[in-house]
This record gives structure tokens, sequence and C-alpha cells, in this order.
């Protein structure tokens, strides 16, 4: 199974659910869209990863990236992520430290 | 031992196979590694090739790229062999703590510390003609 999102508007939000398979072969696909959204104005960025099956350096990278072009123009980026598989990766790399996983899709659109 | 290789072309678009051979061959020649342990191994396998891939392209190197499943009684070995230049693992960027706002500069070389954190054992070895990448979990006692 290769990459798969769909994009919806919650409270605010732009919701990014991701399925599949999130590699240094498919990242950039996602990285384009994330560049295109906020370039749109879509700026608070949700990146729902609960459906992601597999998970790498690249796809961590694309995360960052997209979490510090929200964040240049005024926005923010959260995640959700509840897949111990996935969560692990952000807090081998630290990453988790910038940027929090949410439990739930509710939890990330709350709060402002 | 058992061994299973599989040769790629240098192209991203084969990584899910290899993780797919991977998967069936450490899966069925070591039932004993857990699922996570052969998840953290499949990533780190991942990381090789896609370096290896890199060097690759970066070197116009002409061949595949050779993945070797090596199943032993007590340990689990992926060798990931290019024929690129070969770089130098001891001196990838080191990465700021991950308190540290600069942290966020980093969006690649996250994957060497990934192999090194995923794998047991993470041996380079480099040749005129290339990188060996050795990738090594310990199987539980049966």
């Amino acid at each position: 199974m290769q990459l798969r999102t769909d994009v919806s508007e919650i409270a605010g939000w732009t919701v990014v659910s991701v399925y599949g398979e999130l590699d240094v072969a498919t990242a950039p696909e996602l990285r384009e869209q994330l560049i295109r959204l906020v370039g749109e104005g879509k700026t608070r960025l949700v990146l729902d990863l609960d459906g992601v099956d597999f998970l790498d350096s690249t796809g961590l990278g694309t995360v960052v990236s997209a979490l510090k072009r929200a964040r240049t123009h005024g926005g923010d980026l959260r995640l959700v992520c509840t897949q111990a598989r996935i969560t692990r990766l952000f807090e081998i790399t630290g990453l988790d430290k910038a940027v929090p996983l949410l439990p739930t899709l509710d939890a990330a659109v709350a709060g402002g | 031992m058992a061994v299973v290789e599989l040769a790629i072309p240098a192209r991203s678009a084969y990584l899910s196979l290899v993780r797919l051979v991977v998967d069936a061959a450490v899966g069925s020649l070591a039932p004993g590694l857990s699922p996570a342990r052969l998840d953290d191994l499949k990533i780190a396998v991942t990381e090789a090739c896609a370096n290896a891939i890199e060097a690759h392209e970066s070197t116009d190197a002409e061949g595949p790229v050779v993945v070797r499943c090596l199943v032993d009684d007590d340990h689990v070995t992926v060798e990931v062999v290019d024929r690129g230049l070969g770089f130098d693992p001891d001196r990838v960027t080191r990465l700021p703590a991950a308190t540290d706002p600069r942290r966020l500069r980093h969006e690649s070389g996250l994957g060497i510390p990934l192999m090194r954190t995923l794998a047991d054992d993470v041996a380079f070895t480099r040749a005129v003609n290339g990188t060996t990448v050795a990738l090594t979990v310990y199987r539980p006692p049966s």
C-alpha cells in the first residue's frame, strides 16, 4: 500500500488524514500537499497519522518541515497519533518535544 | 545460517518491496523475533537502503543495491550493500538536544541516529567500490 490522504475542515483546522506508508518514496507527495495547503492560507493544520502503517526519517522530516512552514505563516501544526510504533519514532528523535502528539482528533482541534 | 538475498534497482519505489521481503524472510526464518523488533529492523533497513540509493544517485553508480538477510540461531543481520562512494557515519551532523529550538532545523540526518537506536548493532564497512551497512538484532533464546 502506498500513500493516501483525506483533507477535511474541523473547527477552523485543516485536518489531513494520512493512510499507508510514509517513507522516502511517498513523503515528497505529502510535502507538496502541505506546502500547497499553507500557500492557500490553511496554516492551522492537523496531521492525523493514525492510519500510517510505516514511517521513516524522511516522513519525520516532512512533519518538521510542515510544522515550521505553518508557524512561519502564523499558524500551527498538531499531530494525532496513538500507535506506539509511530509515536516511538518521534520520541527517539526528540521531535515529540517540538510537536505534541495528541490522542484524538477532538483533542487536536480543541483550544483554539 | 539461512541467507535470503534481494537485489533492487537503486530507486526509492522499491523500498516497500524490501520491507515485504525482510518481513517475510525474517518472520518465517526467525519466528521468535517479536513483531516490534521486526518493525524496528524494517525501519533501520529502510534508512540504510535510502542512504544506499542516495549514494548511487549522487555518484551515478550502476548496478543494484543488495539487501541480504542472514538469520542465525541468536541473531538476525541484514546487510545493505551499495556501489556508491560511501560516507563517513561518524561525520554525520550531531543533532542538537531535543529541547533545543535549533533541533527543528534538522529535517534530514535523522536516518543514522534511528538506525543506531533501532538496531542492536550497526556496522559500516567502507570499500573503494561501495559501503556495506550491517544491521543486527538479537533473537531471544528459544
